[in-house]
């Protein structure tokens, strides 16, 4: 049974099929078609303002008349880098997103380890989940909730005196911003040191033990480097996010000050954008630096 | 191969980590049904009466009614456009495509101050008042990605030959578009359009410095937390958007078995 493709009923000849036989003739034609808005909306509200960002940096505020002075000067990174008070609090908040880093990486690899090589294939799929739920649920309520925890009436005091400890008053310290920032960016970490152990194939595994490599051996020396990449993209997000973050310090910190603290109330209260702008470079300039770092390591792969 | 001893013990650090991440929020939503007026654990007793109480407060329900619609109008702007971005990139390969894989992360992977303090200069130097629609203009900046993130990685576990075989059968671009592209699609649109919503819903940072005088949801629950009045209200509205931020996932990740729920970029 033969069709006479002549006789095929065709689609009726609009402009729709005129663009579509366009953009099947010329693929690329039709990739710039799509991502003209998607870009636009990237070049000129997100590029754009982080532009205008940079130069507003190099911009002052009147300190009489607080109008905006728009004349080029680096009074405020000169400020910045010249008065020890904000090179302690750069210092402060470095400190803090490499601690976080490192505790949350210590928290995660065993754990990620336990999900990609040990539990059954049904435990995985939902430690994934459990692992996703707190990734996604509310930031802002996972703040609070260690309010709730680490306050002087608190769960954990309960949990303490009831053993027999004496009370711990965790909250508005930095002790408090340290713990809750290794919870709410734990999520982070764990999915792609998770992702790069589950790559690590099982023959490579038992190639080195047949080579006679024991255990921690095995570990050190075999899959630590090949879940290096995956750990260093966790450490993207842990460290740009504690970085700028002034939501915990706030709530639950104990009158500190980090980056983002300063930021803030130089936008809400001083209204001084110019230098607000000033600072927020900082974490901009120290993500770049880290993420030149993460790319040899071979992070962007495992992203 | 790992030895009886370490397994065990990788056991109980696992069920730990589960406890670490699971008991917070699990004593918020305690709180939530608290009967005292005192936040201290234990809790008094249970009861609906905070829940009741801010259900029946203006304030809240205007900053909840607020939260929606700009979640609303947010994905609905984050679907086309992150649609549209992947795929431009799905079949292309081009100079650059990672750049743009780059620069659609970007917004997330940075801490929002950086984001909201560029649009915030932007806004007051380009002359633009404050307002929803500026609120809206910050979400889908980050928004976008999760979309895109999900639609991208359906179209790459779509066979090609579906697409061609439409073709072979007559179906012109658009018709193929339509009816085989558009429903194999459904439910990573859906997932990505759930997430963004609960993404969106749950910002602060970009928020506060994207807002005028509105109050959002969570903007209302920064406020309250700092002022202190009044935790028993907090305390549900909280659970409430823990509980909008984390059903969105669930469906989610149903919907695509995980595909784009990860919030770094789709390989």
């Amino acid at each position: 049974m033969t069709v006479d493709v002549a006789r095929r009923p065709r689609p009726k000849a609009g402009g729709a099929v005129f663009l579509a036989s366009l953009f099947w003739r010329w693929p690329g034609l039709r990739t710039a078609v799509l991502l003209v808005p998607p870009l636009a909306w990237f070049v000129v509200v997100y590029l754009a303002s982080l532009v205008l960002l940079l130069v507003t940096a190099f911009w002052t505020i009147d300190p009489f008349t607080t109008e905006l002075v728009q004349s080029w000067n680096l009074d405020n990174f000169l400020q910045i880098l010249q008065e020890p008070t904000y090179l302690r609090i750069i210092g402060r908040t470095v400190l803090m997103a490499a601690l976080v880093t490192v505790t949350d990486a210590a928290i995660a690899f065993p754990f990620a380890y336990f999900m990609a090589r040990v539990a059954s294939r049904r435990t995985q799929t939902l430690l994934f989940a459990a692992v996703l739920l707190p990734l996604w649920a509310s930031y802002l309520a996972r703040v609070y909730s260690w309010i709730l925890i680490l306050n002087h009436g608190g769960v954990l005091n309960w949990g303490l005196t009831s053993v027999g400890l004496p009370a711990a008053n965790l909250a508005y310290t930095d002790v408090a911003v340290w713990i809750v920032f290794c919870y709410i960016w734990l999520p982070f970490m764990i999915i792609p040191t998770y992702s790069a152990l589950e790559r690590v194939p099982d023959s490579l595994l038992e190639a080195a033990s047949d080579l006679g490599a024991r255990g921690w051996r095995v570990m050190r020396d075999v899959v630590l480097p090949l879940a290096l990449p995956g750990i260093v993209a966790g450490s993207i997000f842990t460290f740009s996010l504690t970085l700028g973050d002034y939501i915990t310090p706030v709530l639950i910190g104990g009158g500190t000050s980090f980056i983002g603290n300063v930021v803030y109330s130089n936008i809400g209260i001083a209204n001084n954008v110019p230098f607000a702008a000033a600072l927020a470079m900082v974490p901009i300039v120290i993500m770049a630096a880290y993420l030149l770092i993460a790319r040899r390591l071979g992070a962007f792969e495992a992203l | 191969m790992t030895g009886i001893w370490t397994r065990a013990a990788l056991r109980v650090w696992a069920a730990l980590v589960l406890l670490f991440l699971f008991i917070p929020m699990v004593v918020i939503f305690l709180y939530a049904f608290n009967s005292s007026k005192i936040e201290a654990w234990p809790i008094a007793g249970l009861s609906l009466r905070w829940i009741t109480a801010a259900l029946n407060d203006s304030e809240i329900l205007s900053a909840i009614r607020l939260s929606v619609e700009v979640g609303l109008i947010t994905t609905a702007l984050a679907l086309v456009l992150g649609s549209l971005a992947a795929f431009a990139i799905h079949r292309a390969t081009f100079f650059g495509r990672d750049a743009v894989n780059f620069l659609l992360v970007l917004p997330l992977a940075l801490p929002g101050i950086i984001t909201g303090v560029a649009l915030h200069a932007f806004f007051e130097f380009g002359g633009i008042l404050l307002s929803v629609a500026t609120i809206v203009v910050g979400h889908t900046t980050f928004c976008i990605v999760v979309v895109y993130n999900n639609v991208l990685a359906r179209l790459r576990r779509t066979q090609g030959s579906l697409f061609e075989a439409a073709m072979d059968l007559g179906a012109n671009g658009f018709q193929t578009f339509r009816d085989v592209t558009l429903p194999l699609l459904s439910t990573a649109i859906i997932a990505g359009a759930m997430l963004a919503f609960a993404l969106s819903f749950d910002e602060i940072i970009v928020t506060t410095f994207t807002a005028g005088a509105q109050n959002t949801l969570p903007i209302w629950i920064f406020a309250q937390i700092r002022n202190g009045q009044r935790l028993p209200e907090v305390n549900v509205v909280v659970s409430l958007v823990i509980l909008v931020t984390i059903v969105p996932v669930l469906i989610a990740a149903r919907l695509t078995g995980g595909g784009g729920t990860t919030r770094s970029t789709a390989r």
